[in-house]
């Protein structure tokens, strides 16, 4: 397994809070990550050390051995493109408009882009599913339409690594497994993606590395059948469990008990 | 009135609002149209055809339109545009309607550097101009350190800019009070905001430090518009936000500065102009253009109607966009309140 994008040694806060300590990672190349824990683990807040939004107290988040800090903003674009949470897009937006600011860190300083961005935009909207949408205002859209229409705009910035921060929360069933098949599929073509997700089973379903978080710290990691037991459930979750393989793709299922 | 239009330059693509070219378009035809009645306008009113004559250097009017009235006509327009441009500047980055420059006591920091400048210096353009943006981005950094908590943007920036102001006010009006009689009276004209009397002269300096500022607002004007974004997006997509909110201030407080130090601070442009270009454009954000082309607009026609409305006396074009500013303010809070 290699890994380009990797933290050592980390220690996370916000001013005098602390939320992360000893955190080390590397997130394999070409797999699809689901980080999971339980709320306030420092999921998102570990997220943001890797895509340079926190800087950590003390410990280096590295992208081809250089520490992200040092690396130019645009040229870390190219590279590495996230989607937060709770997202607003401006008023009077149009789907297409919203899309095509993902070709930022693509333009020139005074935001003047080739052919190539046209394309990009195109592509990001077809494998987004959001094409038919493209002349319509971001605000008249459903929450799923809209979650598509933010993940086609980090789609067209075309980065070899996407980092989502819990991207199928508020979503439908229906969405939420179509986003988790269409992120496989782009791993599939060779993207590493990294996506803190709330469903331990859609993770062990669709993910090919499982970190697991609690109270800041990283407990285990490794491919879904080698970590997930009704052990890890107990010490994560605090929730007792039942751990059986899931009879559709033979991937771990958790079952509660309570 | 939707859709973009795709502008192409050999390889280069850049796509432009089609409702910010019209409008824009729109506002242009007005500047033109209020520009020709204000240099007409005299003893006996000229007529578009005398004014374009003269302007062109013909008929006996020649010498009063070219050398009395347009310095003053063209003064309003781009102190009107830069007024807009800063206005626009600081509302995008507080994200706020109230966070313009004459609101949060950047251009009465600007005076007192104008102030300082004039009562402890000799006053020379030069120095007018550099104690101006000084006196400008030192009330900027008081601010921001007193509102660090809140970063750059939100309310309570605001609320303390609104107090920063007020004390700035009192230590103008204290200024005024202890300086030379002579100092004190030009001061106090100053202080209303005034277009009387500006020449070529006093216009060039200015002229050519604006246009510094404006060639730095293009340069970030395309991060700037991805900022709007948000910050975790707009830094993820490749934006410096550290780098690029200093900039702004820099311009920002560049622009007003720069007309404070000619004109004294002419409040109610910076704040309005912006709001109302996003609003006929349309447009997500504060977006620049329609901002700097109202701006112009404003300025020159409330300009006219400061020399109108007392004839033969000519107010200070700072009294009536303070009138009218008032009032704005009045409904904006109303509606910022409410919104709460």
């Amino acid at each position: 397994m290699t890994s380009r994008l990797t933290a050592e040694d980390l220690k996370l806060g916000y001013g005098e809070r602390v939320v992360s300590t000893r955190v080390s990672l590397e997130i394999p190349d070409g797999a699809f990550t689901a980080i999971v824990g339980p709320n306030a683990c420092g999921k998102s807040t570990l997220l943001k050390a890797f895509v340079r939004l926190l800087t950590p107290t003390s410990g280096t988040v590295r992208l081809d051995g250089r520490d992200v800090g040092s690396h130019r903003p645009k040229q870390f674009a190219r590279q590495v493109g996230f989607l937060p949470q709770g997202l607003i897009a401006p008023e009077n937006i149009t789907v297409r408009r919203l899309v095509a600011r993902g070709r930022y860190p693509h333009q020139s300083l005074l935001g003047t882009g080739t052919a190539a961005d046209e394309e990009a935009v195109r592509t990001a909207m077809a494998v987004a599913g959001v094409t038919e949408l493209a002349e319509r205002p971001v605000e008249e859209l459903s929450g799923g339409q809209r979650q598509r229409v933010w993940i086609a705009m980090v789609l067209a910035q075309e980065t070899p690594y996407l980092l989502l921060d819990e991207p199928t929360t508020f979503l439908d069933i229906t969405h939420q497994y179509e986003l988790l098949a269409l992120f496989a599929r782009l791993r599939d073509e060779g993207r590493t993606v990294v996506a803190v997700l709330h469903d331990i089973n859609q993770a062990c379903r669709f993910a090919d590395h499982i970190v697991a978080m609690k109270a800041g710290r990283i407990v285990a990691q490794g491919a879904p059948k080698e970590v997930v037991d009704a052990e890890l459930m107990e010490e994560v979750f605090g929730l007792p469990s039942l751990v059986m393989p899931n009879p559709a793709t033979g991937t771990p299922m958790v079952v509660p008990t309570v | 009135m939707n859709g973009t239009l795709t502008l192409r330059a050999g390889p280069a693509v850049i796509h432009v609002e089609r409702r910010t070219v019209v409008v824009s378009a729109a506002l242009v035809v007005v500047a033109v149209v209020l520009a020709l009645v204000a240099l007409g306008r005299g003893q006996e009113w000229a007529g578009p055809g005398e004014v374009l004559a003269a302007l062109a250097g013909y008929g006996d009017s020649a010498f009063v339109i070219r050398q009395w009235r347009l310095p003053r006509v063209v003064a309003a327009l781009v102190f009107g545009a830069a007024l807009g441009l800063a206005g626009a500047v600081f509302q995008n980055l507080t994200r706020n309607a109230l966070g313009s420059p004459d609101v949060i006591g950047l251009d009465a920091g600007a005076y007192t550097g104008v102030l300082v400048a004039v009562t402890v210096l000799n006053g020379t353009a030069g120095q007018l101009a550099v104690g101006s943006v000084a006196g400008g981005l030192l009330a900027a950094v008081v601010i921001y350190l007193l509102s660090l908590d809140s970063g750059l943007s939100g309310m309570r920036l605001v609320v303390i800019g609104i107090a920063v102001n007020a004390m700035l006010t009192a230590v103008n009006s204290w200024i005024v009070l202890r300086a030379e009689l002579d100092v004190a009276i030009a001061a106090t004209g100053w202080n209303a905001g005034s277009l009387n009397g500006v020449d070529w002269s006093e216009l060039r300096l200015p002229f050519a430090v604006l246009g510094g500022f404006v060639l730095l607002l293009m340069l970030i004007s395309h991060a700037m518009h991805q900022a709007a974004l948000g910050d975790e997006i707009a830094a993820t997509s490749g934006v410096g936000l550290g780098r690029l909110r200093l900039l702004m201030v820099l311009a920002g407080v560049g622009c007003t500065a720069t007309v404070t130090a000619v004109a004294g601070p002419i409040v109610f442009i910076a704040l309005a102009a912006p709001q109302i270009g996003r609003r006929l454009a349309r447009a997500g954000g504060v977006p620049l253009v329609p901002a700097a082309l109202t701006g112009a607009v404003l300025l020159l026609a409330a300009d006219l109607v400061a020399q109108l409305l007392l004839q033969p006396v000519a107010l200070p074009v700072g009294v009536v966009t303070t009138a009218i500013g008032g009032c704005y303010l009045i409904w904006l809070l109303g509606m910022e309140v409410k919104r709460r």
